[in-house]
């Protein structure tokens, strides 16, 4: 039997008030691995929404604006781009691949996404993966749709099924283009990007279920039925925006400059790792103010252990003497008492990374349904483990406090402890 | 010098503070293998001499050997040292801990001294053999081993100081009151196991006591008052 031992059973003797200690220091550590992890996880998720598009290009506005009504589908355009300015910048010669967006209707509250068939060759999301099908294929006709993973689950919709889209986005109460349905043709694989949460069709079925809409509102020439309809007259007049991919990424500021200068209408390209960078750098305060009072509910914890340590001090104090008188020296007894506080913070960590892995286990599905926020559950990273260390660096430095206190104890009361 | 002398004070003054000394002993000789009883009121500095013998005190001034040792010129750890090589304790009460079974009690001191080691292996046992036997000898039956120590009778508790005193064969065992938490009745049976487990291996035995009925079983006798030049009524 070593002090380690020792240290062990006396724990053991006071098992009730080393369980609390380890609970509320467990379970800040807890909070801390589950807030660390959601920003690490969040930056990922949003990191990976798109990858291999050097440009997007949108009307006039901030960078961040266009990155988040293009990519993630949050917000409306302030305005668009003429299909003449598209023209243009695809017959740009640096221009490898377009990827042409249009957005602006919604089915049962996701998103519909006018497109074409470029978009199934060229996006990229993650580390360069691209979209796959989980069943069926691309869409052909003008009325077929391409569903998101998340929309076919969410909906329970299979291939063959009839959609209609609404004009507006929104969940209720928005006025059909009931006269059009579209089939869908095609269900992608989850991809955990804002893919997932979108309707996909072709650009000219967007057009042709706004023939006689051109008000906002159907007209008597928008209730025919209009599959008869030709499709070389649906080129759409505008988009909402533009992904560009380059022929060589060093012509990235260079047609960066072509858009921006372009003079028939106000344009703006962005590098979407800067955009995201920037968008990023604005949740950076909240996301620290939250990782500061997680570390402070560590503190409060690791505190905690602290003062029930120093109360079990007082009634420790004549087995402090008594191991004295066997010969522990008052090296021992401060050993003792931060070997106590080691196996404290270590029990506690174990605790908090289990709950953590746990509460992630149950709470990722919810997280991925309700917010599309993609938490794949597994070990620890280098800040994980860098703030566990943290954690426990804390707690022996506050044991020290114990443990010194005690060392001074058992130098003066020697054998006998006269309380 | 006599080096045979388990214990030795010359001209030793302890004092807290700056005030009249606790204790002041000019000399105090106590021979290897002698069984003394040491006699004083509270006040007369029992405790502090103890804590001197046990090189938890150090004089102001004055020496103070252990087994030819000079306390004094040694640093704490080599004070501790000595103690948990050489020196068992038996208190008045609470000497178990209490969240050690009997067996765990009894070996503690083997796991800060390996000088205990050596010798309960030179004796051909192991720390575990060791305590059994002592435990017997101290009429403890076998079944109490690995019971806690709490469950232990106040009589019982004290036999199992005595065994984790003598284990590892100290040559000088300090006992504090040891009886004056027994039934009257008691007192004069554990002290005869004392005495007889010290003299088995020929320890010196440090026997303090305020309890007349047990000076009988002793051929010296130390009155502290008599050795000590400092002021009666101090407080110890």
């Amino acid at each position: 039997m070593n002090l380690f031992s020792l240290a062990l059973k006396s724990i053991k003797n006071r098992r009730f008030s080393f369980t609390l200690t380890v609970v509320s220091i467990g379970l800040s550590v807890l909070l801390l691995l589950s807030v660390e992890r959601l920003r690490h996880e969040a930056r990922e998720s949003f990191a990976n929404t798109v990858s291999g598009t050097d440009l997007i290009v949108g009307a006039r506005s901030g960078q961040v604006q266009l990155l988040l009504y293009s990519i993630f589908r949050i917000g409306n355009a302030t305005n668009n781009i003429s299909w003449e300015s598209y023209a243009d910048i695809r017959q740009h010669p640096d221009v490898a691949w377009t990827i042409p967006l249009s957005l602006g209707d919604s089915h049962r509250g996701f998103r519909v996404l006018g497109t074409n068939r470029d978009y199934f060759q060229y996006y990229r999301f993650g580390r360069k993966q691209r979209l796959s099908f989980a069943q069926g294929n691309v869409f052909e006709g003008v009325y077929d749709a391409v569903l998101g993973a998340d929309v076919a689950r969410e909906l329970g919709y299979s291939l063959g099924q009839s959609v209609t889209l609404s004009h507006g986005t929104g969940d209720v109460s928005l006025m059909e283009h009931g006269n059009s349905p579209f089939r869908i043709v095609g269900i992608l694989e989850k991809t955990g990007t804002p893919v997932d949460r979108a309707v996909h069709v072709r650009l000219e079925g967007i057009e042709a279920i706004h023939i006689g809409w051109e008000g906002g509102r159907p007209t008597a020439l928008a209730r025919i039925r209009q599959s008869a309809l030709d499709v070389s007259a649906l080129q759409p007049k505008s988009l909402t925006a533009v992904m560009l991919g380059l022929n060589s990424p060093m012509a990235v500021f260079r047609v960066q400059r072509f858009v921006n200068d372009y003079s028939q209408e106000p344009l703006l390209a962005a590098l979407p790792g800067v955009a995201l960078q920037e968008l990023w750098d604005t949740m950076a305060l909240a996301q620290q103010a939250l990782m500061a009072v997680s570390l402070m509910v560590v503190l409060v914890g690791v505190t905690g252990m602290a003062t029930a340590m120093l109360t079990s001090l007082n009634e420790r104090r004549r087995e402090m003497a008594v191991l004295r008188s066997v010969g522990a020296r008052p090296l021992h007894i401060f050993a003792l008492v931060q070997g106590e506080a080691i196996i404290v913070m270590l029990c506690s960590l174990l605790l908090g990374v289990v709950g953590m892995l746990a509460l992630q286990g149950i709470v990722a599905p919810i997280l991925q349904q309700e917010w599309g926020l993609y938490l794949p559950i597994r070990w620890l990273s280098a800040s994980e483990w860098l703030l566990l260390g943290l954690a426990f660096g804390c707690g022996l430095l506050v044991g020290l406090i114990p443990a010194y206190r005690a060392y001074r104890y058992s130098l003066a009361d020697g054998m006998t402890v006269r309380l | 010098m006599n080096t045979g002398d388990a214990i030795r004070l010359h001209s030793v003054r302890f004092h807290w503070n700056q005030e009249r000394p606790i204790l002041d002993i000019p000399a105090l000789h106590v021979a290897a293998g002698e069984q003394v009883f040491v006699k004083g009121p509270s006040g007369s500095g029992k405790t502090t001499l103890l804590n001197l013998v046990g090189g938890i005190l150090s004089p102001q001034v004055g020496e103070v050997s252990v087994l030819g040792r000079n306390l004094c010129a040694m640093s704490g750890a080599q004070r501790d040292r000595i103690r948990a090589d050489h020196i068992g304790f038996i208190f008045q009460m609470f000497n178990l801990i209490p969240y050690l079974s009997v067996l765990e009690n009894v070996l503690l001191p083997c796991h800060f001294s390996k000088a205990r080691m050596r010798r309960i292996r030179a004796a051909g046992e192991t720390p575990q053999t060791a305590a059994e036997r002592l435990l017997d000898h101290l009429d403890l039956a076998s079944d109490l081993l690995r019971v806690p120590v709490t469950e232990l009778s106040v009589g019982q508790q004290q036999r199992v100081a005595v065994a984790r005193a003598l284990i590892g064969s100290p040559e000088l065992v300090i006992a504090d009151e040891p009886t004056s938490a027994l039934d009257a009745d008691r007192r004069q049976a554990f002290l005869s196991l004392l005495q007889e487990e010290c003299q088995r291996g020929n320890t010196t035995l440090l026997f303090v006591s305020h309890d007349d009925a047990l000076e009988s079983g002793f051929q010296r006798h130390i009155h502290l008052q008599d050795i000590t030049l400092a002021m009666q009524g101090g407080t110890a």
